[in-house]
């Protein structure tokens, strides 16, 4: 009768362990299934050459490109603000701060990540476009320059508590051997330790960068709704995101091709992420600090 | 300059940039903040809170958007609490380590990598349309459940992996079987940083718009939802509608509603951050 | 003097006639026992008889097998990933290792007490009384008098009695362990295994230890793993030497440690090795 209950109970748990299973598989067959049913209308060639992107008007083109390079044109203006204010955050904790400070401050930069995107880009929108017209005032009110910045504010601690977290785990040893032999602080940690930590560096690189390509509502707020193949910063531009957003808040029929463009959008943002995140995994298993 | 002088003088400037940097981001969190509070704080009051939405900005209120994140919140918990604790403990506790365990953990960490609008597109496809729940509160809360699934997992893991495994050892020695052991040792004494990774979790799945927007969460909600099969909106939402809106009015009122949804944030992750260190101080082993 | 396989054997289910007091019954039996970890042959074909009301001592240098037979008496070995049993071991006349046998059972018959003192993280009264909760026991009576009787043949009862409800983990590392024998004896087993139960403990809270043993011999067998000779040579009847997973020598303790057989006995009694 025990033995019974303890084999129910170790199924059911099962059950909830599969469901991350199922939701894998639904994720990719919801994804591919509409797509495909995309690519059955519009040939993938012109999907992934065309240079416009018009799918609600009437004149329609599905060129993927303006999306994507609306949201690479954001992520990496967002990687510019994050990455060198992120990485000096991580050095300086790590090998300059001292205890009490790290422990304070290290938390309240983890608030950044806590706060939510529509939040950022109410700021976005309202606070910092209209600052940055001030100084440019050929800057449009729709902007990738505005957003970006803003998302980068936000990944700061992705790029800053990781890499600290890496650098943390280099063993004291090196650092003293360094020091031992009349080195700075600054030199220590820029020719032994941040090499040493450089794939959890880069690891945490790689996640900020998945999540500045997967971020929504910061653009879609602030960057625009016009899908434009352009590097300029300070016109409106239309992320994927920010379209799947855009199409969803109107009367889209199902099963009509406009439909079926937000799941082409979302293959083509999943296959991004995708790659991003398990090329971070395989670089933190490879490397993986052999220092214990 | 001998070279030491030099070097000297590099790392006393690395050291005002670091400062420098680590005070950014704080500095411009305030200056968010407060920027935000003085545009909102006027228009708190409880008339805010208890208006339900208009075209006009000064009679336009947050009553269906704070119910539906209370409506969210609670049915999120009641879905992701118990399958995300229940996949950790199976993980940890039962799966044997192999190539099954360990594709199920790499799956993990690509579902907790996966941008949360395509959780959204899920729901609509599986939730909204297969399942025809609509876009009701149910369909919402099932998709921010998913989403938040692999966070709770992994905090389940952890805490779990905390416990000694003597404790565990001593149970069995008393003929304890080995769900007796988990449900009356280790589970009692991982609760307090299960409990930290699901209010955390929670926190940000009520933070969340993206998904819900394309699950079909209505901007424009006159009603107060009801049951979880009613259609709704959340304070995210709301914020977001106003925000798109050209009249200054609302403006203010999406800048009180961002002061309202932060003091829930920030409160659940305050009680979470109390309940971590509560418990690694119990945990002195 | 060469001593063939079958004279080893034979020597080893000991003469028990040498010793004053000891019952004469079998209580645990083992046959022919080799164990595996994967590829790795932790035991070679150990035989034992080990009789009630005894206290006997496993000893030998580290990574000889005693604890791995040890945990063997309680299937504790169970849970690791590789193990492999071959052989017999019946406990009171009956298989231990059987399909049809219910492990949580046998383990209420055979109780474990561990190296360093693992009690539950939860009060005093609440650790002794586990394992008769989940046996389903819900008398508060009952539960209560099982509790204080324990507590008293581990002779803490005096010391916690005004405070049941503390948490054990504020207790002494020596009150720690003698609490972890109390709630082993809660269920009323009738074997108790230790695996170097004093090895973690300062002298006094050891020497307060090994008087119990000589106490609690007389209702239950026990069973000790110990590192340290002086100790076995003080508390134990019967003494088996380990050595690389091989039963060496297995007799009284007085003839073990006066006059053993074996050369290699010999040897780590006197400091040459271990």
């Amino acid at each position: 009768m025990n033995k019974t209950r303890e084999y129910i109970i170790e199924r059911l748990l099962f059950l909830c362990a599969a469901i991350t299973v199922f939701t894998t598989i639904s994720i990719i067959l919801v994804l591919l299934v509409e797509a495909v049913g995309f690519f059955q209308e519009v040939s993938i060639i012109d999907f992934l050459t065309d240079k416009e992107w018009t799918p609600l008007f009437a004149d329609k083109h599905f060129g993927i490109l303006p999306l994507v390079c609306g949201t690479l044109l954001t992520t990496f203006i967002a990687i510019s603000v994050a990455l060198p204010i992120g990485l000096t955050i991580a050095i300086y904790l790590s090998e300059y701060a001292p205890k009490s400070f790290r422990k304070i401050f290290k938390p309240l930069l983890e608030v950044l990540a806590a706060v939510p995107t529509v939040v950022y880009g109410f700021f976005a929108l309202l606070v910092v476009s209209p600052f940055l017209q001030k100084f440019f005032p050929e800057i449009s009110g729709f902007n990738s320059l505005s957003a970006g910045i803003v998302m980068g504010i936000m990944i700061i601690p992705f790029i800053s508590s990781l890499s600290e977290d890496a650098l943390y785990a280099v063993p004291k040893s090196l650092r003293e051997a360094a020091y031992g032999m009349g080195s700075t602080r600054f030199q220590t940690a820029f020719k032994v330790t941040v090499p040493a930590a450089s794939s959890g560096i880069v690891v945490s690189i790689i996640l900020a960068l998945s999540r500045a390509i997967g971020e929504t509502m910061i653009v879609a707020i602030a960057a625009g709704q016009q899908p434009r193949l352009t590097l300029d910063p300070t016109v409106p531009i239309e992320t994927i995101t920010a379209y799947i957003v855009q199409v969803s808040m109107g009367d889209v029929p199902h099963g009509s091709l406009e439909y079926k463009t937000i799941f082409a959008a979302g293959i083509t943002l999943f296959v991004f992420t995708f790659i991003l995140n398990n090329i971070s995994f395989y670089i933190k298993k490879k490397y993986q600090e052999k220092y214990d | 300059m001998t070279n030491a002088t030099k070097n000297r003088l590099i790392d006393k400037t690395f050291l005002i940039f670091g400062i420098l940097a680590t005070l950014f981001g704080v500095v411009i969190l305030c200056i968010f903040i407060g920027n935000i509070f003085a545009d909102g704080i006027s228009r708190l009051s409880f008339d805010f809170l208890e208006s339900l939405p208009s075209r006009k900005p000064e009679k336009a209120g947050i009553l269906t958007a704070w119910t539906g994140t209370l409506w969210i919140l609670g049915l999120t918990t009641l879905v992701a609490f118990p399958l995300g604790v229940g996949a950790g403990i199976y993980l940890e506790e039962y799966a044997k380590k192999g190539w099954l365990s360990n594709i199920l953990e790499i799956n993990i960490a690509n579902l907790a990598g996966v941008p949360s609008i395509i959780y959204g597109l899920l729901g609509l496809e599986i939730f909204v349309r297969i399942m025809g729940l609509g876009g009701s509160l149910l369909a919402g809360s099932f998709t921010l459940s998913l989403l938040i699934l692999p966070i709770i997992i992994v905090s389940t893991r952890e805490a779990i992996k905390a416990v000694p495994k003597s404790i565990k050892e001593a149970a069995f020695a008393l003929g304890a079987t080995k769900w007796q052991a988990i449900w009356s040792q280790i589970l009692p004494a991982s609760m307090g940083g299960i409990l930290t990774g699901v209010i955390l979790s929670i926190s940000r799945a009520i933070g969340e718009t993206a998904p819900l927007i394309v699950v079909g969460a209505l901007a424009y909600v006159p009603f107060v939802a009801k049951s979880p099969m009613d259609e709704f909106t959340v304070l995210p939402i709301q914020i977001f509608n106003w925000v798109s809106r050209p009249q200054h009015g609302f403006i203010v009122n999406a800048a009180a509603a961002i002061l309202i949804l932060l003091s829930i944030t920030f409160v659940m992750n305050g009680i979470a951050v109390y309940l971590r260190n509560r418990w690694q101080k119990k945990v002195k082993w | 003097m060469v001593m063939t396989t079958t004279d080893i054997k034979e020597n080893n289910k000991a003469s028990i006639t040498e010793i004053d007091n000891l019952s004469k019954n079998i209580k645990i039996e083992a046959r022919n026992i080799d164990v595996f970890y994967s590829e790795f042959k932790a035991l070679k074909d150990i035989n034992m008889n080990i009789y009630e009301n005894s206290v006997t001592a496993f000893i030998g240098p580290s990574g000889c097998g005693k604890s791995t037979f040890l945990r063997c008496l309680n299937r504790m070995n169970d849970y690791i990933d590789g193990f492999k049993m071959k052989g017999e071991i019946l406990i009171d006349n009956k298989k231990i290792y059987w399909k049809n046998v219910v492990v949580e059972e046998l383990r209420k018959q055979v109780g474990m007490v561990f190296q360093k003192p693992n009690p539950f993280p939860k009060s005093i009264f609440d650790n002794v009384a586990y394992g008769i909760r989940i046996q389903g026991v819900k008398d508060k009576k009952f539960i209560e008098e099982r509790v204080e009787l324990s507590l008293k043949q581990v002779a803490l009862w005096d010391e916690v009695k005004d405070n049941l409800k503390k948490g054990a983990l504020a207790l002494s590392g020596g009150q720690q362990q003698r609490l972890c024998i109390a709630r082993t004896l809660a269920v009323e087993p009738s074997v108790i295994l230790m695996d170097e139960p004093t090895s973690a403990l300062d002298p006094i809270s050891t020497a307060k230890i090994e008087e119990l043993l000589f106490e609690l011999k007389k209702q239950y067998t026990i069973v000790i793993v110990t590192h340290n000779m002086q100790q076995a040579a003080r508390i134990s009847d019967m003494t088996a030497f380990f050595y690389m997973g091989e039963l060496i020598e297995y007799d009284s303790t007085k003839n073990i440690f006066t006059k053993p057989k074996q050369e290699k006995t010999q040897n780590y009694i006197t400091g040459r090795f271990g």
